[in-house]
């Protein structure tokens, strides 16, 4: 027994050291002076000021930009700690609405949302597993062009030009889904109202 | 499902395949103690540790030796762990100036990283600091992960043609596997994810003003370094609540296949690393086939489950094209997302891209099942190989029953001792889920946890006895799993699952390394071809059907006929 009392001690204080101390730093050291936009949070900037992150979803809901997908994230409730109350996109507190498929939340709030229409593209309606997704699919932002050019009275064929500009198409045409980068869409529709 | 799906998920496999063959070759060199072209840069710091920590790496141990070893360490970093959960708030790296965490959810998360199983009881962005995240958890994912591959070498040396060798040296196998196999990769993986957007920086958040005006707080951290290893040791505790789906553990497709080849690479290169230890290739590779056949019908079940999309909502006007959204990231698409889901689920690591408590009934299903054959297609780095070993016994033990013969592996006799043993370990899984699982629906406590009502509920209480006893850490995650009943009662679920098994396998070992190694004869039922192949994929299938499908018919086969009457709950 005590002769493994060294090493098991011995090697938990070097891991320690090396991977849990040194290797960290040395990344974070190494990403600041080689990839500070990337391993900073791919920050974006508008007019100098820090608009938010390409990577992470915001709650857009104004008439004159795209909408991301329902979000399930929530936050302290200011009344009483103990509970939570929905926040859409808090980045501080990532979450799916874990709502199993047979759920009555569930079917009562896409009912709600879907609001009798049909052949709705199915994320316009569906939380995210992160409540924090940046994308929606292009079928989910062609139904939303209308009314994003009717807010801010640009030409629909105009606004779909811009939707295109910020699709991604699949990797190599093959891997992953097509979508749409609301945050980006919507900087560009500023850029052109103004 | 559709064609380019399916070429999607051949393409990543494929990619593990080319990467698993030289890399189980690798390691076997590396824990055979040979030069490779890493020991110039390398061999210094090993033979430092060697020396600082008395470690003898040519005295071989036996199987008890071993074990009292590997327990040792991870006693050793299981109390290191729980002081650092605890005190994290007068350690170092604590932008956020999180307190301290409570005695009951220090010691379930300790344990479950001290066991590679990395349940998350906890948010990580809402309760741990960068500091305990990388001296704490970081730590971990590296130590659980290189000591339950030295537990697979040891187990593989048992099949050695010599005798009186012993199964190796526990801390030189330790030493060797983090130095060489686990930190080199985690470093290219960790390059490559900060290329593609992972962050690693010492901030704890960002404020940022949206475009709408409003305030929005982005948890980030050193991210990266710890997701790598958090993969490829297959861990899989999230820096984040929401793990991998989280834009910024995996912020697009590239990093996706990434992370799901590093997740799966190690556990289909130990296989190969036995081929290359017990000096039998031909049979590695029989293991390493049921494994790929495995996980390729299972990604299969999980893919049309998930591309039929919802009847119910459905019938609401929601276009089935997309499938089931709920739960899910646009950017993955269907495919990637069965294909993780099976990765993570049967293998031991746990992470996940898609909320598993909303997969579809039939998705959830499988998922569950995967991890309840044991975790072997292909299981955790080290516990998949040895957990396929104790199933490889069960078969030709089946087989020689059918003929009447003394059943040998490898030329290896297997005879009661050795059964008895793989009974003790394999009997571990419906104990511990099934008994769990109903003991804790017993409890006002228990049912109070759960988020989903009807047989969801029933599913999200087995999903968690399931993924803390084999040791996965993925979660139904709507379950409040931090009550005193689960924080407990999981803990000691994740600490049998482990070491309750590993113990019987390595006294297994112990025992088939002492015998002599008889040579083949007519009557020697091969164990390198197809019809071994069929009969241990029979052997597992059956084995870890009969025991759960009564529970699994309870829960996600009831839930998928109810949905498909129309009904909710």
């Amino acid at each position: 027994m005590q002769e493994h009392l060294r090493p098991a001690l011995v090697v938990v204080a070097l891991s320690t050291a090396l991977l849990g101390i040194a290797a960290p730093l040395a990344f974070v050291g190494g990403a600041q002076a080689l990839a500070p936009h990337a391993a900073g949070g791919s920050l974006l900037t508008l007019n100098g000021k820090i608009v938010g992150s390409s990577l992470i979803g915001q709650n857009f809901t104004g008439a004159g930009y795209f909408h991301g997908r329902p979000s399930a994230t929530t936050a302290p409730d200011p009344k009483d700690s103990s509970k939570t109350v929905p926040a859409p996109y808090n980045a501080a507190s990532s979450s799916g609405s874990n709502l199993a498929p047979t759920s009555a939340a569930l079917v009562s709030r896409v009912k709600a949302d879907a609001a009798g229409n049909s052949d709705i593209p199915a994320d316009a309606v569906t939380t995210s597993a992160s409540g924090l997704d940046p994308d929606i699919s292009p079928e989910n932002a062609a139904r939303q062009v209308a009314r994003v050019a009717d807010a801010r009275h640009l030409a629909r064929p105009a606004v779909q030009a811009l939707v295109d500009r910020w699709t991604t198409p699949p990797l190599l045409g093959i891997f992953g889904a097509a979508r749409v980068d609301v945050l980006r869409l919507n900087m560009a529709m500023d850029a052109a109202s103004r | 499902m559709s064609i380019l799906g399916w070429v999607q998920i051949v393409l990543v496999l494929a990619l593990v395949l080319l990467a698993a063959v030289p890399l189980g070759r690798f390691i076997a060199r590396v824990l055979g103690g040979e030069r490779t072209f890493l020991s110039p840069m390398l061999g210094p710091v090993e033979r430092v540790t060697f020396r600082l920590a008395g470690i003898d790496p040519t005295r071989s141990m036996g199987w008890r030796g071993y074990t009292v070893a590997l327990l040792m360490l991870s006693a050793v970093h299981f109390l290191l762990l729980y002081a650092v959960l605890r005190a994290q708030y007068y350690l170092p790296f604590n932008p956020q100036g999180f307190t301290g965490m409570s005695p009951r959810l220090a010691f379930n998360t300790a344990v479950s990283f001290v066991t590679n199983t990395n349940w998350q009881a906890y948010a990580g962005e809402t309760t741990l600091s960068n500091g305990a995240q990388m001296f704490g958890l970081t730590v971990h994912n590296f130590l659980s992960a290189a000591a339950g591959i030295a537990a697979a070498a040891a187990v593989s040396r048992a099949f050695r043609r010599v005798r009186g060798d012993g199964l190796g040296n526990f801390w030189a196998d330790l030493v060797r596997i983090t130095l060489y196999v686990l930190l080199p990769l985690a470093i290219v993986v960790t390059i490559l994810l900060i290329a593609l957007g992972v962050p690693q920086t010492m901030l704890g958040s960002i404020d940022v003003t949206t475009l709408e005006g409003a305030k929005q707080t982005l948890a980030i951290g050193p991210v990266a370094f710890q997701e790598a290893i958090k993969l490829l040791g297959t861990n899989g505790g999230g820096f984040f609540n929401v793990n991998s789906a989280h834009p910024f553990e995996n912020p697009g497709v590239l990093s996706d296949i990434i992370e799901n080849w590093s997740l799966l690479v190690i556990p289909f290169a130990m296989p190969v690393m036995f081929g290359c230890i017990a000096g039998r290739r031909r049979d590695g590779a029989a293991l390493l086939t049921t494994m790929m056949a495995l996980l390729l019908v299972f990604t299969g079940c999980i893919y049309a489950a998930e591309t039929a999309g919802n009847p119910l909502l459905h019938a609401l006007g929601v276009s089935d094209v997309m499938g089931n959204m709920e739960g899910k990231e646009v950017r993955f698409g269907q495919a990637l997302n069965a294909l993780f889901a099976a990765s993570t689920t049967a293998t031991s690591t746990g992470a996940v891209i898609a909320m598993h408590d909303s997969l579809m009934p039939l998705g959830g299903l499988v998922t569950l099942l995967l991890m309840q054959l044991g975790e072997v297609v292909p299981g955790g780095v080290g516990s998949g190989l040895y957990s396929m070993l104790v199933f490889a016994l069960l078969a030709v033990f089946v087989a020689g029953l059918m003929v009447g013969r003394t059943p040998e592996y490898l030329g290896k006799k297997v005879q009661a001792r050795e059964i008895k043993l793989a009974m003790l370990a394999v009997l571990i899984l419906p104990l511990l889920i099934l008994g769990g699982t109903a003991i804790s629906l017993c409890t006002a406590s228990g049912l109070g946890s759960l988020a989903n009502a009807g047989p969801h509920g029933l599913s999200e209480m087995l999903y968690a006895w399931t993924s803390a006893t084999a040791n996965n850490g993925s979660a139904f995650g709507g379950l409040s799993a931090d009550t005193p009943l689960l924080d407990y009662g999981l803990g000691i679920a994740m600490l049998f699952g482990r070491f309750a098994f590993l113990v019987p396998v390595l006294a297994i070992a112990g025992s088939l390394a002492a015998k002599p190694t008889v040579p083949p004869s007519a009557g020697t039922f091969p164990t390198d071809g197809p019809l071994f192949v069929g009969l241990l994929a029979g052997v597992i299938l059956i084995l870890g059907g009969l025991q759960f499908l009564p529970a699994l018919s309870l829960g996600p086969l009831a839930e998928h006929f109810a949905m498909l009457a129309g009904k909710t709950f």
